[in-house]
């Protein structure tokens, strides 16, 4: 009996926090359009529906409906595979974000978290696990294709994701040094009343250079502009989903979205207080915090999805040596003399 | 339940680590091993070693099994170059490690170590099993811990090295 409650509950969890990253996803499609439009004094999409907010859903019956083409000489089976490879560990990883106030609900004699899927005590260490699993997603489909530009795509690909899923687990180590913790629901709690206590902010030692460290290399390990060289539409066509139409397409592209969605959410776990609001008043009255706290939550994640979307329209791409040599000569000592630093601030001033 | 789960995780494992051995294709087989260390890092949770599981994917699926794909993909091997005759080697070894199995089957696991079940116990009462391979790294196990740091430290020179070519010749 308890089984089946507990199986019920963490399943519908799971359907509402999958339909709120997809519905996100759909939405990011159409604003990052109209973001790029605003800043480069244009409308964007305009024609379907008012305004053009009912482009996503064009896109996705275009993409549904159009005709799923395999290349003479691909592998089927990683064809097919590889799209999928990309876009579970891209999903998996929201199980462990906690999207509001860290409450335990009694529902049947079970112990039910209504605002995090699970609270494994590794957290931190699931998304970024999952996160360089995605790479085969991206190799894979590179290279069964059959095709130079996938295969230069998919290499490009996976030397990058190396060497910035380095630099993203280096910048995170301040975090948990001053938590003590490996599981985001408590590095949220630890950051809890006013923006002060945020680890960007907080006191023995800022986290400010590692923030800066980790969104830089967080755009890079999502293949985005200005790091976006695995799909340099310049050189490479498409990259390595140049032979990928219709829903494998898709897959790709949901994958992506889904990344950078799955990267402001951790960016604002650790770094911006996850659910908590800048001051204690903002917040509201206890009952009121699972709304209060989504909605702070919701804030924070668009605002660095702005973010991504700014970089997009401001920047120009890296050359290939010069994004290999950012990011083991200049990220990679300053994540290492956080660490440092970080650690010497925690042993002067410990217990904070 | 934990004995189903158990001979899942291994016979999965031992019929995966096969295939990465027996398939033609070298990328199939690193698909193999992906699903192997998967069913690892499962019988890792079984045992409540969580931290260990995550590593595992983290490290052996996430970074090492990516640039063995890496050089599969840059070297595109042919297939008769891939096997070396390298089977008095193997058969040697493989005795050795079956002969080793089978003694500590026989003798039971009291030889391994005999702090193992004070690790097991310190792994279920603390909150996880982080702290407790933390708190064993830098304090039981610090003189081996040192040491491999050194062996990584030494590898990492030597890589840096070898990528340089310029300065050996410079000074020879």
């Amino acid at each position: 009996m308890d089984t089946g409650i507990r199986l019920a509950l963490t399943l519908g969890q799971i359907s509402a926090v999958m339909v709120a990253v997809l519905l996100t996803v759909a939405a990011l499609t159409l604003l990052e359009r109209k973001v790029l439009g605003w800043m480069q004094d244009r409308m964007g999409p305009m024609e379907v529906g008012p305004y053009g907010i009912l482009q996503p859903v064009a896109d996705g019956l275009k993409l549904f409906f159009k005709e799923d083409i395999i290349p003479a000489g691909a592998n089927k089976l990683m064809f097919s595979l590889a799209p999928i490879l990309s876009l579970v560990p891209a999903l998996i990883g929201f199980a462990v974000i906690p999207f509001g106030p860290d409450w335990t609900v009694d529902v049947g004699g079970v112990n039910f978290k209504p605002f995090v899927i699970t609270d494994i005590n590794i957290g931190i260490l699931y998304i970024l696990a999952f996160a360089s699993i995605g790479a085969f997603g991206i190799i894979l489909g590179g290279w069964s294709s059959n095709s130079k530009y996938s295969l230069l795509g998919g290499l490009r690909s996976a030397a990058q994701l190396i060497s910035y899923e380095l630099n993203v687990g280096l910048s995170i180590i301040g975090v948990l040094l001053l938590s003590g913790s490996l599981s985001l629901v408590t590095i949220t709690n630890a950051q809890a009343g006013g923006f002060w206590n945020w680890y960007f902010f907080a006191f023995p030692f800022p986290q400010a250079v590692a923030f800066v460290v980790f969104i830089i290399s967080s755009v890079a390990e999502t293949n985005r502009t200005p790091f976006d060289l695995p799909e340099a539409e310049s050189e490479l066509v498409a990259g390595f989903f140049t032979e990928y139409s219709g829903m494998r397409f898709a897959f790709f592209f949901m994958a992506e979205y889904a990344n950078m969605i799955l990267v402001s959410c951790v960016a604002t776990v650790l770094f911006f207080g996850g659910w908590h609001a800048p001051f204690e008043f903002l917040q509201g009255p206890e009952s009121w915090h699972w709304l209060t706290g989504m909605i702070w939550f919701t804030i924070k994640v668009y605002g660095f999805l702005f973010l991504f979307f700014w970089l997009r329209a401001t920047l120009p791409r890296l050359r290939y040596d010069q994004l290999m040599r950012f990011g083991w000569k200049v990220l990679l000592p300053i994540a290492l003399g956080n660490i440092v630093v970080t650690s010497l601030f925690a042993y002067i001033f410990p217990g904070n | 339940m934990g004995m189903i789960v158990f001979f899942y995780f291994a016979s999965v494992i031992v019929a995966t680590a096969a295939l990465v051995v027996a398939l033609r294709n070298p990328v199939y087989s690193a698909l193999a091993l992906l699903v192997m260390f998967f069913h690892v890092a499962g019988l890792f949770v079984t045992l409540h070693a969580e931290f260990l599981a995550i590593i595992q994917i983290l490290v052996y699926a996430g970074a090492i099994l990516v640039l063995y794909l890496f050089v599969v993909m840059l070297l595109n091997l042919r297939r008769e170059e891939r096997f070396h005759h390298q089977l008095t080697v193997g058969l040697f070894l493989g005795c050795m490690l079956f002969a080793e199995a089978v003694l500590l089957v026989v003798k039971g696991e009291t030889s391994l170590g005999a702090d193992l079940p004070a690790l097991r116990e310190s792994a279920q009462l603390t909150q996880g099993n982080t702290e407790s391979i933390g708190e064993l790294l830098y304090s039981t196990y610090l003189f081996p811990f040192e040491i491999a740091s050194l062996i990584l430290l030494v590898a990492m020179v030597g890589a840096v090295i070898l990528t340089k070519k310029g300065i050996l010749e410079a000074k020879g």
